[in-house]
């Protein structure tokens, strides 16, 4: 039977109804100009709000209005960059993104880990609760602890600076307490167990054992985090308001005037914020896919 | 402990009378009474949110899964694509919006471009109340770079056995998607869904920066979190905007234990005996 099929195929290839289908190679190429005829044109969709920045922050003022509008603007100007940086004190405002951002990530690292490693790996009486309580703050609104939350800053006195928009990642967040406790659940308890018999302390196991073996996990937590300072915008508005402390998202605002907006400047600027984490994704977007997926957010 | 004061508090502003400044005075109900009786731009913040929740997160589902599909393919520039579709999710909200604007105004934006060359005359867009509502609903689906890279996430979780077995059976890629593919998802929809909608009931950035806050056009674009960030924050009636919290807060909770309740029939946890 087996030879008789595999002669019927030898000998009448043209029996197959689609024969230009009929070798695999043939069909995953096709598959993959589908798969590409698909990306390609949802690609330009997703491009084109940044390709317009680009495009608009090398155009003088006289050619922003031009209609219908060009693409590549002739001639290109370049003097947008260098006077973005200058006409608002972009490096200052930047200097403040960063330390804001990357001291907020830390926090976050820190306290999350922490947490989530407590939850996960050490037995204790409440745990689930806890965890069940740390769940439902994700589903709390912001709105509902913005007041008191701003009134007890103001008390303690640390509106205009930074400190209420880092402290409070200090404190943990729901979503990577999630994340992270879901990864160490996955690893294997005889790892702990192990080091506990050498006698190794809670801490040990935690820094030196479990630690190492999250990094994409905790790359993830990292890279979420820090874009999230990276665009607050809401946070910066509400605490901030000394312009010597001012973060870029805020910044951006002051392109506009009674008179306009400076649209070359403020696309140039944009342009300039967005580039480091564009930089930042693409390099480190295959860690983030698997530190999801390893989390596991199935649950 | 970092939580419980906060909310406990926002509840008992929730029923003063309290400007940030002096004590707050106990007012009893009348913060909710008012909200309910007398503020038609509360109702019209409210008509504005859920009309934004209900189009947008189906869209976004929809949108995501299916770009998530198409980026799990082994394919050449794989990275690259990654990274476009999680362009706009990069780009500050604040300059997003503000390119939003630009791309979208009539006469001097890129948009109607298209619609001049057939001749026809282009949608208003942002600028008028009848066009707004659904212009940031398409708007907000620029930005769904974390929902894609989830659905991505999960869809690479996915064992490969099952469809090695849907194979061996025959299936095609419908059926192998209908029945390997969307049922092992069903977490990861789950997870989207309960998020986003906390997501879209706190709204804010994009439209607060488009419209300078006021809502333009029409009041249409005056959202939930705008109005509340006006009452407490330019009006410094804290008192009112704690009400306004403390509602948004039970709205989202019911909204999310009906969600918890439907699950168990149509979320698959079967990651633990399949694996």
């Amino acid at each position: 039977m087996a030879v008789e099929t595999q002669k019927a195929v030898q000998t009448q290839p043209l029996v197959s109804r689609r024969p230009w289908l009929s070798s695999k190679r043939v069909r995953n190429t096709v598959r993959s100009i589908l798969t590409h005829a698909a990306l390609i044109p949802a690609a330009l969709i997703f491009m084109l709000p940044f390709l317009w920045m680009l495009s608009t922050s090398l155009k003088t003022d006289a050619q922003l209005y031009t209609y219908p509008p060009v693409w590549i603007p002739n001639p290109i100007n370049w003097m947008n960059y260098p006077n973005t940086v200058t006409y608002i004190t972009f490096f200052l405002y930047m200097r403040n993104t960063v330390i804001i951002a990357a001291s907020a990530t830390l926090g976050a690292l820190i306290s999350c880990s922490l947490v989530a490693y407590s939850l996960a790996r050490i037995p204790w009486p409440g745990r689930h609760v806890l965890f069940i309580i740390t769940v439902a703050t994700l589903m709390l609104p912001f709105q509902v602890t913005l007041i008191p939350l701003f009134l007890v800053f103001k008390n303690l006195g640390w509106v205009g600076d930074f400190r209420p928009l880092i402290v409070p990642h200090f404190f943990g967040s729901g979503l990577y307490i999630f994340l992270l406790r879901q990864f160490f659940m996955t690893l294997p308890i005889e790892l702990s167990e192990a080091a506990r018999i050498d006698g190794a302390s809670e801490f040990r196991i935690y820094w030196s054992i479990i630690l190492p073996l999250a990094k994409a996990a905790l790359a993830t937590v990292a890279i979420f985090e820090f874009i999230a300072r990276w665009r607050d915008y809401l946070g910066p508005l509400i605490y901030l308001n000394n312009q010597k402390l001012y973060v870029l998202s805020l910044g951006l605002y002051e392109y506009s005037s009674q008179y306009g907006r400076e649209w070359g400047l403020l696309m140039a600027a944009s342009v300039l914020i967005t580039l480091p984490i564009i930089l930042l994704f693409f390099f480190l977007q295959k860690i983030f896919v698997q530190g999801i997926a390893l989390t596991g957010i199935k649950g | 402990m970092f939580w419980i004061y906060p909310i406990l508090a926002s509840a008992y502003y929730s029923f003063t009378d309290f400007n940030g400044v002096q004590d707050p005075v106990w007012v009893g109900a009348q913060n909710y009474t008012t909200l309910f009786v007398q503020d038609s731009d509360f109702r019209l913040a409210v008509y504005n949110t859920l009309y934004f929740a209900v189009v947008s997160i189906p869209l976004a589902i929809v949108v995501s899964f299916g770009l998530a599909m198409l980026l799990n393919a082994k394919i050449r520039f794989q990275t690259v694509y990654r990274t476009i579709y999680f362009l706009p999710t990069l780009v500050p909200e604040v300059a997003l919006a503000l390119v939003w604007v630009y791309l979208f105004t009539p006469g001097s934006g890129l948009i109607n471009v298209p619609f001049d060359w057939i001749g026809v005359r282009g949608p208003c867009w942002l600028s008028c109340p009848a066009w707004s509502r659904p212009t940031i609903v398409l708007l907000a689906l620029w930005i769904i770079g974390q929902q894609v890279i989830l659905y991505l996430a999960g869809l690479q979780d996915v064992p490969q056995d099952l469809y090695d077995a849907a194979d061996v059976d025959g299936a095609g890629f419908w059926r192998k998607f209908r029945n390997v593919t969307v049922p092992m998802m069903t977490p990861v929809v789950f997870f989207h869904l309960v998020t986003s909608v906390i997501g879209a009931l706190q709204f804010f950035t994009v439209p607060y920066i488009m419209t300078g806050g006021t809502g333009f056009p029409g009041g249409t674009l005056l959202f939930y979190s705008i109005y509340l960030y006006k009452q407490a924050f330019q009006r410094f009636n804290m008192g009112y905007a704690s009400a306004m919290a403390w509602l948004l807060f039970a709205v989202a909770l019911l909204i999310t234990l009906v969600i918890f309740r439907t699950s168990r029939r149509w979320v698959f946890y079967g990651g633990a005996d399949l694996s």
